[in-house]
């Protein structure tokens, strides 16, 4: 041992990285301290034994939240290859005590209230890299690096291990941490100085209790400097006077690669967590040995990579970092080298590799005995408020959501659904079918406190984590139905922070979709999400504008997807077609374009008008399936947009010889078929004369290939219209086509109405409808509209 | 300052001797490859002229000790030239991918005078290459007169280069018909090239090399087959980076261009050139150029050569039948031919840009009815 009556050891390191771990162990291994003290909040040291449970796997996190607030909180993240994670492990192997001599969180936590955290959620925490950009941008500056992280990793992570002093590395770094607080001091970082105040006198402490040869010290090396400074313990004292307290709780929560690599927020603010875990992990050789990983990842995918890829990438990635003048490859010029040599010069499957590998989907594990998660405590609270108490026994709730408690109630149920804490399912409403009112079948069984748990990596208050599962789930969606199933529940639990992710990717998902078919499925739930919006009072701004740059992509793409169909692949899109109907009409009623629409004005380039232009151009298509043809002359007609002598004159284009009965008989489907088609027959004797005209005219051997289409059709009428439509056949509907249309022509009644008998029906239609007596225009009391 | 035209090139710092429409690049930058090589002290891979890090800093720039300035021939990110660079250290062939205007030619052309101080071992691919042109063809005089020997043999670029340790380049690789690529397979790997007429083969010395380029968006070549891509670190060139790129390098050609065709000078037409690159780069890339918005790509390259020729089609026009102003109608039509290249599917990729993006942007609106009247 080198280091007897050296004082303290004092380990500088980075957090999360990989080469510091490896020297934090061997400077352990060869010091082998009797106290071992980690950066960390002191209120976590009963949790520390957690630590060496055989289910207790990182990456994990340390989490501090206030007791009466959980949405404030603060993580200490940790993977296998961070250097605190090594040293816990190391003390617990050894039997050794490990503290952790932070500031305790219950002042950081206060602090943060006080300066009105930034963000939500505490995302000021301590576990911000406590080694600043600035300094290290300074050394690195004056090694001559442009980039301060490329310096670190050649001058500290890559170095090999084994050779010369354990503690060589960290009396180096401590030399330049110490000349760069000499010339900055702090920093500009006051809350330093306290805080490396209270870690003197926890060292002061241990060294009292062990000796002080006997204390090792983990922390960020810019606190090295401040530690190795002896001032009176009365001036430390003084400056830890007076400090804002919350109560604070602590626990461990799982956590993942991905959140690591998330810069701000509750990340760490490292890029590259996998491809660090992977430099922990290696043995030797860690080039070589990434390359054959990505290899396999690769040939998972079904590329062809050989063994002579990884050999020729191993050497790419050397002399390129020998070119660049590194020690190593570092992550750089490794994925150069992927991408020049396995990948064919493209970055799509290197994104893969970023993905997977670099980056990396590995989850942490924490046993079951750590303490709740704050988001239990949330929950218990937000029960308790809303009087909804978690019950084995299933029972029935029903919401009126016009009222602000059961509003609420309806939005904790849907936004734990979100988060697959299925406590309650919804029910069919019965005698309501308003959007106002809501069923819920509730029952709490044990296992979802186990899901609530596991939702904690969400977030710590059930809204957080509804809106954090949501964006997540957003971007992970396979289909543009799944996103705007998303963003339907996202309106109905009230989570409108998630809603503007969710709708950019529900944009981006849109605008790279090539079937018609999918916008088209998805135009009608957004619309519907859109009224579900209103009636709750949400803001739906962005989800019109989406809503609204969905129907013009659909009305782009609608024409060339109608041609060339067979008969079930038509049916299907006349479906759509009629969907997609409904959807504009609901959605130009709801708004247009989302303000900047209304700088053009809606005439001409409302999306009705368009629509209506699209209709209009699949009627006159002869490509386009007939059932599609003739459904678009039938919402025209409906829409008033071509009269009944236009759509008689496309009727009779569609029914004539030329046609193939087939074909024909489709037309009609897709015109008469549905609700109200028969109707439209019984009113205009003209379009049944059509119909009637050509059906003689089939000839007999096409008949039976038409008639199950046209049995489709007719059949689906109502009885009163069939016998109706039956007995005007009878007696033959052409004989009158040149009488009015306006007339009724029923068999039976006059020609022209009995105007003295009309009249006497007046008063109480008048009655019925709410209609003053005084109505002076004479207005017309039909059907539709 | 990017790129340069496919295979006509002028930058700035290359004198040009009166006699030589063009001159080799060892030639213009005699000078600067003799100062870079003076005071180059790094180790030089076998029969290179300069070590790896001369040649990135030739191709990319820089002020050397004494003071010579280096002038950039490629700007673009300095990866590409390492990783290109490092490659042929690593006597793995190269082959640089990219669409027209990405300066491919322009870039091998130069890493082979650098490296081996020789750009003319050069091989044209074409649907008519054979496969003489890469291995070797016969004087049939000396065959008939003298019988099979190294004297009736004709040498090849490709197995001179082998023979001398130089880096020969092969332009196009792709439009080479299949089989005749084939022939580049074992020479890479094994570096021999067999004369089985004679009994004998050529050994490739150290430093031989080859750089291949190709377009990688082009239809209707002859792809490459798995095993020639696996003896290939293939770099591609990207786009220029940003729009003021862009719209600099179309400008200028277009500038070019123009005065070589007489068109009259057309005034103000920077806004139209701006708007035709910012379409080409937002259809290009998929995502509009606020990045809010994602959008389709067609199925063209809608390459930086192609903005070219619709402004300077956009200029003819408006110097021949409009009032002399480049206007978006001149371009409108341009765009079109060249977005809608498929017409069922790009069709609708361009009708859904026009609505989604073109018709919201403000000051957009004379380009968007133009566009309307054109695609109707």
């Amino acid at each position: 041992m080198t280091r007897t009556g050296a004082g303290v050891l004092l380990l500088g390191v980075r957090h999360h990285g990989p080469g510091s771990a490896r020297a934090v162990r061997a400077a352990l291994e060869a010091a082998r301290p009797r106290i071992v003290l980690i950066e960390g909040p002191p209120e976590a040291d009963p949790l520390i034994p957690l630590a060496a449970e055989e289910d207790m796997r990182p990456p994990v996190a340390l989490l501090a939240h206030a007791v009466d607030e959980p949405g404030r909180s603060a993580f200490w993240p940790m993977a296998e290859f961070s250097p605190e994670w090594v040293a816990l492990r190391w003390a617990l192997d050894h039997g050794v005590p490990a503290r952790f001599i932070d500031l305790p969180a219950t002042h950081t936590l206060a602090w943060e209230r006080d300066t009105d955290g930034t963000g939500r959620d505490g995302d000021t925490g301590p576990s911000e890299p406590d080694l600043r950009i600035d300094p290290l941008a300074v050394l690195a500056d004056t090694a001559g690096y442009d980039d301060p992280e490329r310096w670190w990793e050649d001058v500290v992570e890559h170095r090999g291990l084994g050779e010369g002093d354990a503690y060589a590395p960290f009396a180096v770094v401590e030399e330049a941490m110490t000349a760069l607080r000499d010339a900055y001091g702090s920093g500009g970082h006051q809350r330093d100085l306290v805080r490396e105040a209270y870690m003197r006198l926890q060292v002061r402490a241990a060294r009292r209790e062990a000796g002080d040869d006997a204390v090792a010290v983990v922390c960020g090396a810019w606190h090295v400097p401040a530690l190795r400074r002896q001032p009176t313990v009365t001036a430390d004292k003084a400056l830890l006077k007076g400090l804002p307290k919350t109560k604070a709780d602590l626990t461990w929560v799982p956590w993942t690669y991905r959140r690591l690599a998330r810069a701000g927020g509750y990340g760490a603010g490292i890029d590259s967590p996998g491809w660090y875990g992977h430099l922990f992990a290696a043995p030797d050789r860690p080039v070589e040995r990434w390359m054959t990983k990505v290899a396999g990842l690769l040939r998972e995918e079904d590329r062809l990579v050989s063994s002579a890829h990884v050999i020729e990438a191993v050497r790419l990635a050397d002399t390129l970092a020998a070119l660049r003048g590194r020690p190593l490859p570092g992550l750089g010029e490794t994925t150069d080298a992927v991408r020049a040599v396995m990948c064919d010069g493209s970055d799509v499957p290197l994104a893969l590799v970023h993905d997977r590998l670099v980056v990396g989907e590995v989850l942490g594990e924490v046993p079951s005995a750590a303490p709740a998660v704050p988001l239990q405590r949330d929950l218990d609270r937000l029960q308790r408020r809303l009087r909804l108490r978690p019950e084995a026994q299933e029972r029935e709730v029903e919401l009126d959501l016009r009222g602000e408690t059961d509003a609420e109630r309806s939005r904790l149920l849907h936004r734990l659904r979100l988060l697959g804490v299925d406590w309650g399912r919804r029910q069919a409403s019965r005698g309501s079918t308003g959007t106002f009112r809501e069923t819920w079948r509730l029952r709490w069984e044990p296992e979802l406190s186990v899901r609530v748990a596991e939702a904690g990596v969400w977030g710590t208050t059930v809204f957080a984590a509804a809106t954090g599962r949501a964006e997540a789930d957003a971007v992970a969606a396979r289909s543009l139905a799944e996103v705007t199933a998303l963003a339907e529940q996202c309106l109905l639990a009230g989570l409108s922070d998630a809603l503007p992710a969710v709708m950019r990717v529900l944009a981006d998902r849109a605008a790279l979709d090539a079937d018609v078919g999918h916008l088209a499925q998805a135009l009608p739930a957004l619309v519907r999400a859109l009224r579900y919006g209103d009636v709750r009072g949400t803001d739906t701004g962005a989800l019109a504008e989406v809503a609204v740059g969905l129907a013009r992509r659909i009305f782009a793409g609608l024409p060339p997807a109608c041609a060339a169909l067979d008969a079930d692949a038509a049916d299907e899109m006349r479906r759509h077609v009629d969907a997609v109907h409904g959807a504009v009409g609901l959605l130009d009623d709801t708004d247009d374009g989302g303000g900047t629409g209304g700088t053009r004005g809606r005439g001409a380039d409302g999306l009705r008008p368009r629509w209506y232009g699209v209709l209009r151009g699949l009627s006159g298509r002869d490509r386009v399936a007939g059932v599609i043809r003739g459904r678009a002359v039938r919402l025209l007609l409906d829409g008033g947009e071509v009269d009944q002598d236009e759509a008689a004159r496309l009727m009779g284009l569609a029914l004539s010889r030329g046609t193939p009965p087939a074909d024909a008989a489709a037309w009609i489907e897709g015109f008469v078929g549905g609700g109200g088609g028969g109707m439209l027959l019984v009113h205009d004797e003209r379009l049944l004369a059509l119909v009637d005209g050509w059906l003689t005219g089939v000839p007999a051997e096409a008949f039976t290939d038409v008639l199950p289409l046209l049995r489709r059709t007719f059949g689906a009428y109502e009885p009163a219209v069939r016998r109706t439509l039956g007995e005007l056949v009878r007696r033959g509907p052409g004989r009158r086509a040149g009488g009015a249309p306006g007339g009724s022509g029923l068999p039976g009644f006059a020609e022209d109405l009995d105007e003295g008998r009309a009249d006497a029906v007046v008063p109480v239609v008048r009655l019925l409808l709410g209609r003053a007596e005084d109505g002076e225009r004479n207005e017309p009391v039909g059907v539709g509209t | 300052m990017t790129v340069s035209g496919e295979t006509t090139t002028a930058l700035p710092g290359g004198e040009q001797p009166a006699q030589v429409l063009r001159p080799h690049a060892e030639d213009a930058f005699a000078q600067e490859l003799a100062a870079l090589a003076a005071q180059d002290d790094r180790p030089r891979p076998p029969r290179w002229k300069l070590s790896p890090w001369a040649v990135a800093t030739y191709l990319l720039g820089g002020t050397l000790p004494d003071g010579t300035v280096i002038t950039p021939k490629y700007v673009g990110p300095r990866r590409i030239v390492e990783v290109a660079v490092t490659t042929l250290a690593t006597d793995r062939a190269l082959l640089l991918l990219g669409v027209p205007g990405t300066a491919k030619t322009w870039v091998s052309e130069h890493l082979a005078a650098a490296v081996s101080g020789d750009s003319t071992l050069l091989v044209q691919g074409t649907a008519g290459t054979p496969e003489e042109a890469i291995r070797y063809g016969w004087n049939y005089a000396q065959l008939l007169a003298h019988g099979p020997s190294r004297d009736a043999l004709v040498p090849s670029p490709v197995m001179r280069a082998m023979a001398e340790g130089m880096t020969a380049r092969i332009e196009e690789l792709t439009r080479i018909p299949a089989d005749v690529q084939d022939s580049l397979i074992t020479l890479l790997s094994e570096k021999t090239l067999p004369i089985p007429e004679l009994g004998q083969e050529v050994q490739a010395v150290r430093g031989f090399n080859l750089i291949a380029t190709a377009n990688d968006r082009d239809r209707g070549v002859n792809d490459l087959s798995s095993a020639l891509r696996r003896r290939f670190n293939t770099v591609v060139l990207p786009l220029p980076e940003s729009v003021e790129a862009e719209v600099d390098i179309v400008s200028r050609r277009v500038d070019q261009i123009g005065r070589s065709l007489d068109l009259p000078a057309v005034p103000d037409g920077i806004d139209e050139i701006r708007r035709v690159v910012t379409v080409f780069r937002e259809l290009r890339d998929g995502i509009t150029a606020d990045g809010r918005t994602k959008v389709k790509s067609p199925s063209g390259t809608l390459s930086t050569a192609e903005a070219i020729s619709v402004v300077t089609n956009g200029l003819a026009l408006a110097a021949h039948f409009g009032d002399g102003v480049l206007r978006p109608g001149d371009v409108a039509a341009g765009i079109l031919g060249a977005v809608v290249r498929d017409p069922a599917a790009d069709r609708v990729v361009w009708q859904e840009y026009l609505e989604a993006v073109v018709r919201e942007r403000d000051g957009w609106t004379d380009f968007y009815r133009a566009c309307r009247e054109v695609s109707a």
